[in-house]
């Protein structure tokens, strides 16, 4: 038995995937929904073994669905995007189908996905560097904090902090945890508002109200908040390179 | 004086005409010795003369006047060879050499005249020549530019997200309800072929850009089902109103993107119009999510565009206004009747 997830906000685009599916017998279609939030509760709950799913959504797309959700299970994205944009992660999802499919494509995406889950075992996590690329016009993070999803601007942001597999991300209504890399926040964010002031920080530039000398050769940079990151002395250079000093 | 080959071949120039000029002499009688400082002299000041002028004209080539300054310029430096060519004779010759020279003066000058405006004719051509592929080039990028700013445009005016959309919406009617399916064939087919004769600097009626808009969030009705309420409130006889063609799109695309794609749950929009004073006022009104956009900063809301071209329009910047109120965002716009 396969459990399938279908996470779409139209409800006729669900419809063509549920009549797809309606061919194959050992398919179970455990949930339908309507938006991510719907998707991360549901994928929780029903642990599918594949998902179905659009980018284009209320609130959050997709890819930040995905991002939300641990060991997240395999994907075949349904999509109105054009080309160019899917072959950021077209290696890395099992299939992408471009609305509108026919069955025939359908059909050949489902049995990629029936072959190679017999051979491998399921890895469908999006590497960083595909959801970066796919995300560049997007000037927000979404985390998930308790059983609530949080959605934080970049510009909400006074500092990233590196701790082991995650980041902390320190904005104004506290501080959120991230499983994602320095290196992403670092190629995602704006390089003329976000410095990477020392190894484990990257602070927004426009927070900052002073400069001040720390240990030898590393400094503190105050923030508005009254919070002190450290900037190392490679990070002093960037940052007076950024400040324009 | 371009690459070091050019450098080359122009001093080459200059040995072969001095040879010349030499050899000349020596067939008139001259001496070797005598017949080689004459055309030294005489040469190598023009040739300095000559440099001179092709240095000016590299940074000064006048586009008015050119034959009169071109003339001035070929007459000063001829005198100048000529003074410098005569009293320096005597530094290198005999008597003999020097009173020879001043006897033929009139005749050198000719020559060195002709031959400074020779000099000054190729240099001419070749910048002309230079100028003018730099123009074509600088022609044929601005055209390129300009080329894919029209593609650019038109692949926004079809909207290709909303139109696959919108056909895997029909895709799955055919098999559910193959009669809203035909309907919405129709409705894109209208739509598409509106968008298709639109012309930005028409001026349409209300009704017919209503009719339009009409199209378009009946599209999107169907996409979203229940979800989607339109109510378009419009007064009869403001119906012959005009405004600018595609000045209204925008600003509903926006309130459907911010209203309908980027929000869960039922949504309503409103637009509205009103006549007074012969100013014709449209508001169009849509829920969003406060959290996820904040309205104000303008940015967010892509109305910039339709500011910008009420402004060209009108000249006057105060004709769209937009402003969030709660979770209901309202775009007013006025469109002064002429």
């Amino acid at each position: 038995m396969i459990r399938v997830l279908i996470i779409d906000d139209e409800l006729l685009a669900r419809n063509i995937v549920r009549e797809y599916l309606s061919d194959y017998r050992q398919v179970v279609i455990v949930q339908e929904c309507s938006d991510g939030f719907d998707g991360v509760k549901a994928i929780m709950q029903h642990r599918p073994d594949l998902i179905f799913l659009d980018v284009q959504m209320p609130r959050i797309n997709g890819f930040e669905m995905l991002e939300l959700v641990e060991s997240p299970p395999a994907v075949i994205f349904t999509t109105a995007f054009d080309e160019y944009a899917i072959k950021a992660f077209e290696a890395h999802a099992v299939d992408y189908l471009l609305k509108p499919f026919s069955k025939h494509r359908f059909d050949k995406a489902l049995q990629k996905w029936l072959e190679r889950r017999e051979t491998e075992a399921p890895q469908t996590n999006l590497p960083a560097e595909a959801t970066a690329q796919m995300q560049l016009n997007t000037h927000r993070v979404v985390v998930k904090t308790g059983g609530k999803i949080k959605i934080i601007p970049f510009t909400d942001i006074y500092y990233i902090e590196a701790a082991d597999d995650y980041v902390k991300i320190h904005c104004d209504d506290g501080v959120y945890l991230k499983n994602k890399t320095m290196a992403y926040f670092e190629q995602m964010l704006d390089g003329s508002l976000f410095t990477r002031s020392h190894r484990s920080y990257i602070v927004n530039v426009q927070e900052i109200t002073r400069l001040e000398p720390y240990e030898k050769e590393s400094y503190l940079a105050l923030l508005k908040s009254g919070d002190k990151v450290p900037v190392s002395k490679t990070g002093y250079s960037r940052l007076k390179q950024v400040l324009g000093l | 004086m371009g690459t070091y080959l050019h450098k080359l071949l122009y001093l080459g120039f200059w040995f072969l005409w001095s040879a010349i000029h030499a050899f000349v002499l020596s067939e008139w009688g001259y001496p070797a010795k005598e017949a080689w400082t004459d055309s030294l002299v005489s040469n190598i000041w023009l040739a300095i003369v000559c440099t001179l002028v092709i240095y000016c004209l590299r940074y000064y080539l006048p586009r008015k006047d050119r034959l009169t300054y071109l003339l001035l310029l070929s007459a000063g430096c001829v005198v100048v060879w000529s003074l410098a060519a005569r009293y320096t004779i005597p530094l290198f010759g005999n008597e003999t050499l020097t009173g020879n020279f001043s006897d033929t003066l009139y005749l050198r000058t000719a020559i060195a005249w002709l031959m400074i405006i020779c000099v000054i004719m190729m240099n001419v051509l070749w910048y002309s020549q230079e100028e003018q592929q730099e123009q074509e080039r600088r022609n044929n990028e601005a055209e390129r530019i300009a080329k894919d700013a029209e593609l650019f445009k038109l692949r926004q005016q079809l909207h290709p997200h909303f139109l696959f959309n919108s056909l895997n919406s029909i895709s799955a009617l055919v098999i559910s309800d193959p009669a809203a399916a035909r309907t919405m064939v129709h409705q894109l087919s209208d739509y598409l072929r509106n968008t298709l004769k639109k012309e930005e600097h028409k001026w349409v009626t209300l009704s017919e850009e209503l009719e339009y808009l009409q199209l378009y969030l009946e599209i999107e009705k169907v996409r979203f089902g229940q979800r989607l309420t339109v109510v378009i409130d419009n007064a009869e006889d403001n119906a012959t109103m005009k405004l600018p063609a595609l000045l209204l799109q925008p600003v509903v695309e926006n309130a459907i993107k911010f209203g309908l794609y980027d929000t869960t749950g039922d949504v309503s929009i409103r637009i509205l119009a009103a006549v007074s004073d012969n100013m014709l006022t449209i508001t169009v009104q849509n829920p969003f999510d406060p959290e996820l956009s904040k309205p104000g900063g303008g940015t967010g809301f892509g109305l910039s565009s339709v500011q910008r071209r009420l402004h060209l329009l009108f000249g006057r910047s105060d004709l769209l206004v937009a402003k969030g109120n709660g979770n209901l965002f309202t775009t007013t716009i006025k469109v002064p009747q002429l």
